[in-house]
């Protein structure tokens, strides 16, 4: 268990002088991101609700975005994945990803074919 | 520990003491619970996401829903999630910064951020608590159709929501909770609502400013307002009065909803509820000097791999649940 820490984030672009001071950073940013979250999601900018892309609203792909942000600096910084090795993070990454990437397709594929039936069936759900 | 059995010859690979992963057993036990737990969480949100979009049309809008934050009146959607929000990746930082005062062999900080951890949990429990008692307890009740719809009053001249309170008519007449003492086959009735369908009928017909908002998400992302004409026909399909929300009927919108949200908030909470249990055990250890005397703190390290995990959840069930 080498306790050396990498001590860069954003791809080396911000360099931190120890690992503490990474921490407060990581937070500073994750903080940054929430509060651009929560404003996003009172103010509801008209442009990123009314303009969709692959049946979403823009606004809700850039909330899922911004959440994987997140997750991605608590794992790496956090959990110390950025200083584990290679084999082991991509283990624990890559397979929940492609666990969950799979159900979430199979899933919404088929609640939307239940949408439509329940709109275009002959019976009514609203009464 | 540090320099075990590298590369050295290849016969003894299988001999033990091989550290492929370069990780402790404790730790790569600890990974195999957070893969598995990450999935019975997302199956958890899946399974959210899946009758969201079997809904599409008649989801309440968790903005709605979520609007109160502790000794304040007023609407303020979403804020005080936010703060818990916070407060659990605050939690995480100090638990960060305790792994890091172990790797240093510094048992003071390590006590003192342990403890942090451990009231940054608490405080999120607590408010956890809060929330679920506020969306049982529900604010403006509504009536429930037939189908098993929901409709809810809005004043038409200001648009805001109207509570039954605020217009249902006090009729004559005796309603008794029928209790479990009463009955011959104890056998309990369930609880009375504050009025009845025919006072919240007769209070609608009576106030010309209140009109219906059904489930129906309009064009425009909001609720679809019914006419005072569509609200007088509408109310005839009423069977019940809603407050507050329980596992099977919930005054926000569709059954669903409630269920989800004591489900994947409940079952978030007990792990950070755990979570706060084994920090508690591990800060008395390292009270105790456990550590000190084992001469490494991997246990903090294990159980801050738990906590963050914790963290990592809740951040997608915030986005998941009231963001988008």
């Amino acid at each position: 268990m080498a306790h050396e820490h990498k001590l860069e984030i954003f791809r080396g672009l911000l360099k931190f002088k120890s690992n503490t001071q990474k921490i407060w950073g990581v937070l500073v940013f994750l903080t940054i991101v929430t509060g651009v979250e929560v404003v996003l999601g009172i103010t509801k900018p008209y442009v990123l609700t009314s303009n969709t892309f692959v049946g979403m609203k823009i606004l809700n792909w850039i909330f899922i975005a911004l959440t994987l942000v997140k997750a991605y600096y608590i794992a790496w910084d956090f959990m110390h994945l950025r200083d584990e090795k290679n084999s082991l993070r991509r283990a624990v990454v890559w397979t929940p990803i492609f666990l969950v990437s799979y159900l979430i397709f199979i899933l919404l594929y088929e609640a939307d074919y239940i949408y439509t039936v329940f709109r275009d069936g002959f019976v009514t759900w609203d009464f | 520990m540090e320099t075990s059995v590298t590369t050295a010859s290849e016969g003894r690979v299988w001999g033990g003491g091989n550290r492929p992963l370069d990780a402790s057993y404790g730790k790569l036990m600890m990974w195999f619970f957070i893969v598995s737990d990450a999935l019975t969480f997302s199956g958890f949100l899946a399974s959210y996401g899946f009758s969201r979009f079997k809904f599409i049309e008649t989801w309440p809008i968790a903005d709605e829903v979520f609007t109160h934050v502790p000794f304040f009146h007023g609407n303020f959607p979403m804020y005080y999630v936010a703060f818990m929000t916070f407060i659990l990746i605050m939690s995480s930082v100090t638990m960060v910064l305790a792994v890091d005062a172990g790797h240093k062999m510094i048992q003071k900080k390590v006590i003192l951020y342990m403890f942090l951890t451990i009231i940054g949990g608490a405080i999120f429990v607590g408010s956890q608590a809060w929330e679920w008692a506020t969306f049982i307890k529900g604010d403006y009740g509504a009536i429930e159709t037939k189908g098993g719809r929901i409709l809810q009053f809005v004043k038409a001249d200001t648009g805001e929501r109207a509570a039954l309170a605020d217009f249902a008519k006090t009729l004559p007449g005796e309603r008794v909770d029928h209790e479990r003492r009463n009955g011959i086959w104890f056998y309990q009735d369930k609880a009375l609502p504050s009025f009845t369908v025919n006072e919240v009928t007769e209070g609608l017909l009576a106030n010309p400013n209140i009109l219906i908002r059904t489930e129906t998400i309009t064009e425009a992302g909001e609720k679809q307002l019914l006419t005072r004409e569509e609200s007088l026909t509408r109310i005839k399909d009423a069977t019940e009065v809603v407050e507050g929300a329980n596992l099977i009927h919930n005054e926000y919108g569709s059954r669903l909803f409630a269920d989800f949200f004591f489900f994947i908030t409940g079952f978030h909470g007990f792990h950070v509820f755990s979570g706060v249990v084994i920090n508690i055990i591990i800060f008395f250890n390292i009270i105790l000097g456990t550590y000190e005397r084992r001469g490494h703190y991997e246990m903090v390290e294990k159980v801050g791999l738990y906590w963050h995990f914790v963290d990592l959840v809740w951040v997608f069930v915030f986005t998941f649940f009231y963001l988008v």
